[in-house]
């Protein structure tokens, strides 16, 4: 990504050194050739060209319509993860970013991550608008509080990377800073194993789901009286005022935080809201884990 | 020099004397006066924040201020700026002064209203140099939420009131060009006829009275959800972040063209004087100005574009922003090709234009990679964005308010500047700011984010060099304070036309009576009619049948 971004850089570097240069030589030409000799000279008049206009007009307006493209083109690549990432939770909050592994590892201002492995961040935050920034890789992503955005990169060079918070967020803004260890496969196996002290996420998810009752409603012998997470995830849900809407992760956040907002058409709204009881590193983890149903479901319907 | 007298005669200087005679005119060039004071003053406190800045950053540790301070530093720098110098800059100091006497008129269309205009500014330039003195504010001058509307700990609600107050300035100050504009040309003077310094002025206009209302509403919000805790913006008590940025750009982009589009005006009455020229695509100028304060209107989401917009909604504001583009490469181009076999000669304001196109070009340019969606997401939130609005807001506004300072403070003062003095600081800025704003442009490419109190190492040769440029800057802008103060007793008489310019604003005396015109001029003739000139003497446009 980071030379196809380069690529762009520098073919648009390529055209504005051609265009101000063009203007600068021709302003200085201009400037000599035509310099006042004495105070009574009145140079003869010029007549507006139409075509040149019209061709100054037409140049420019093609030009931008081709790096418009190819710039959108970039865009929507990185916005889009493969299907076959890694996904990682990030957690930000002033001043510091906070990495939740899916297989158990946790760690503070540093990512670990494998080389040749596209990664894609859940990011969200605790407090006000983050920005995780890898310029190595040519990546940047706001990180907003109360709403997952995600991003996603592939890195091609084991080394270590500089982590910006790239959007102001207070006193330390500048302190939250970090690093992005990339590793060779069989070192980043052995880094996660090192470090995995938690359950991963899923399972983590799972005992959560139990602690806090969610199972109750939700779960496989439940009585009908709350939707099943087997399956959800990524699919289309009715709503109680006709709306539909995508089960995606800030639809999970929401329904947990606030079930009243969006109740699923059918269900009677009686679930408690769960606003202030769980951290955002805990919500990770269930949606993880609700995640997590549907791809079992998947594997299910495969075999 | 001995001072040479200009007692003689009156004008609007010495038709009155007194704090009061002042304080309570309703004479816009006297008003003028008054917001020239008043944006000098801020534009120097700004500097010294600036300067501060500068010095932070020479070396990588935070050693000069401690965060806090060096956050609230750059916050009131923006602020300054943006809102006390720039807005209020050409339009209210060299709009007041020229918006009537190039048409012809007398008097803007409401004169008090145009008194109360600056009172209004200053009340709203109290409340912010009190919010400074107070502790200052850390928001940065983008107040992004929730940040400054819950978790800051600065005088947000205090700042917020002085803006709100000073836009209401701004809109009273457009909608009397609009009128103006409308109802008093002289006779003769029809819309094509216009100098495309007034078309600028009246595009701008149309921004400051469609656009200020929205940023009004948007601070409001943000110190109602500051002070009361009602849920606008912040997702904890039910907010979008979002829709706080959606509001703030609405405002502050077409905000920028608030700043440009006047040096842009100013910039086409000095190529087509220096060079003796009729503006070259003059409609097409005059078309472009009005088509930037349209579509700038619409491009407000590429400042967003890896804030958590929609990706579809990105590409629709890429696609817009590389359309507002166009209008401002027509001008570049039109006024390159008015030099085209003119009769060229580098007096100081002459410097200052070309400057502003050099500048603003690169400006421009720089401009489109942060409107390609894919290189936006390098560069955006670093120093490649400090760069390219500094060459837009600096290289090009504030290139065009000196530019324009210089061409018309004969017409101002009635008397001239020690000339090669002026050439002098013209280079020096221009030097200065390159050497302070293109290092920028690297560091940002490099990742440097903008805002940072300390950096990496490794950035710190290119900061040495900004820092060392901001110094030249410095120079340039101090020496034509000291030579212009100079000028107001000891300059040389400088005479009713000393440029053989050919607006309206060059055929009375300097400085102009109160009235402007002894007898209202007719408009025989198209601006600019520089070769009309060649066999006869000066006559500005309509002066044919009066001088």
């Amino acid at each position: 990504m980071a030379a196809r971004v380069d690529a762009l850089f520098f073919f648009l570097v390529g055209v504005s050194a051609f265009f101000a240069a063009l203007i600068c030589i021709v302003i200085v030409a201009f400037v000599i050739k035509y310099r006042r000799r004495s105070d009574d000279e009145w140079p003869d008049e010029v007549h507006g060209g139409m075509w040149l206009e019209v061709m100054w007009t037409v140049i420019p307006l093609g030009l931008t319509l081709v790096i418009f493209f190819w710039g959108a083109k970039l865009y929507f690549v990185s916005r889009h993860a493969p299907p076959n990432s890694l996904e990682v939770t990030v957690v930000a909050k002033q001043w510091m970013w906070k990495v939740q592994h899916p297989e158990g590892a946790s760690e503070i201002n540093e990512l670990h991550v494998p080389v040749g492995q596209p990664i894609k961040l859940m990011m969200i935050s605790q407090d006000v608008i983050h920005d995780f920034a890898v310029p190595a890789f040519r990546l940047k992503q706001d990180v907003l509080p109360g709403r997952y955005t995600t991003v996603w990169f592939e890195a091609t060079k084991p080394g270590e990377y500089h982590l910006f918070c790239d959007q102001y967020c207070g006193a330390q803004h500048s302190g939250m800073v970090g690093r992005i260890v990339v590793l060779p496969q069989p070192q980043y196996e052995t880094w996660l194993n090192s470090n995995s002290v938690a359950a991963p996420a899923m399972t983590s998810g799972e005992t959560l789901s139990r602690k806090l009752g969610c199972d109750t409603c939700h779960g496989a012998r439940a009585t009908g009286r709350a939707p099943s997470l087997v399956g959800l995830f990524g699919k289309p849900v009715k709503l109680q005022d006709g709306r539909w809407v995508t089960a995606d992760e800030s639809y999970l956040r929401e329904s947990i935080l606030n079930p009243q907002a969006q109740v699923v058409a059918g269900y009677q709204p009686i679930m408690p809201p769960f606003k202030g009881r769980i951290s955002e590193e805990e919500m990770a983890a269930l949606v993880g884990y609700i995640k997590s149903l549907s791809r079992e479901e998947g594997e299910l319907a495969q075999k | 020099m001995n001072a040479q007298p200009l007692e003689q005669r009156q004008h609007y200087l010495n038709v009155s004397y007194g704090f009061k005679s002042w304080l309570l005119t309703t004479d816009h060039k006297r008003i003028a006066w008054l917001y020239l004071i008043s944006v000098t003053f801020f534009f120097f406190v700004g500097g010294v924040f600036a300067t501060l800045l500068r010095l932070e950053l020479l070396t990588p540790q935070g050693d000069l201020v401690q965060a806090e301070t060096y956050n609230k530093l750059f916050t009131m720098h923006g602020i300054t700026m943006i809102f006390f110098f720039l807005i209020p800059s050409i339009p209210a100091v060299l709009g007041n002064f020229l918006v009537p006497m190039m048409i012809g008129a007398r008097d803007l269309a409401f004169p008090r209203l145009n008194l109360a205009s600056w009172y209004i500014y200053i009340i709203g330039g109290l409340f912010t140099l009190a919010a400074a003195a107070a502790g200052g504010v850390d928001t940065g001058w983008t107040f992004y939420t929730p940040y400054s509307s819950i978790y800051s700990n600065s005088n947000v609600a205090l700042t917020v009131v002085g803006i709100f107050i000073t836009g209401f300035s701004s809109i009273l100050t457009g909608l009397n060009f609009v009128v103006t504009i409308h109802k008093m040309r002289a006779p003769g003077m029809t819309w094509f006829r216009l100098p495309l310094f007034i078309w600028a002025h009246y595009a701008t206009s149309i921004i400051m009275i469609l656009g200020t209302p929205v940023i009004a509403i948007t601070l409001v919000l943000v110190a109602l959800e500051r002070l009361l805790h009602l849920g606008i913006f912040d997702p904890a008590l039910g907010g979008d972040p979002l829709l706080f940025q959606h509001m703030f750009w609405f405002y502050s982009h077409p905000a920028v063209y608030i700043m440009i589009l006047p040096a842009m005006g100013v910039e086409s009455e000095l190529i087509t004087c220096f060079a003796r020229k009729r503006a070259f695509g003059y409609s097409f100028i005059a078309a472009s100005s009005v088509a930037i304060a349209v579509i700038g209107f619409l491009v407000w989401g590429h400042h967003m574009f890896v804030s958590g917009q929609s990706v579809y909604a990105g590409m629709v504001f890429s696609l817009l922003s590389f359309l507002v583009a166009i209008p401002s490469a027509i001008k570049v181009f039109n006024w390159t090709a008015t030099l085209y076999k003119g009769s060229i000669s580098l007096e100081a304001p002459m410097l200052y234009a070309l400057g502003f196109i050099g500048l603003f070009t690169i400006g421009g340019l720089t401009g489109l990679f942060l409107a390609t969606l894919g290189v936006d997401m390098h560069v955006h939130d670093t120093y490649f964005v400090i760069a390219h609005f500094h060459y837009i807001m600096v290289g090009g506004a504030v290139m065009g308010y000196m530019g324009g300072i210089h061409f018309w403070w004969p017409k101002m003062t009635g008397r001239l500047y020690p000339k090669a003095l002026a050439k002098l600081a013209a280079i020096t800025i221009f030097l200065g700011f390159n050497l302070t704003f293109f290092p920028q442009f690297v560091l940002g490419y490099l990742g440097m984010p903008r805002r940072y109190h300390v950096y990496p190492p490794e950035f710190q040769v290119l900061n040495v060099m900004s820092t060392a440029g901001a110094s030249v800057l410095a120079v340039g802008y101090v020496l034509p304070l000291l030579y212009l103060i100079w000028s107001l007793r000891y300059g040389e008489v400088a005479g009713m036309n000393p440029w053989k310019a050919t607006g309206l604003e060059w055929q009375t005396p300097s400085p102009p009576p109160t009235d402007n015109f002894e007898e209202t001029p007719v408009v025989t003739r198209e601006p600019y009619d520089y070769p009309a000139q060649k066999p006869q003497a000066i006559f500005p446009q309509g002066a044919a049948e009066h001088v």
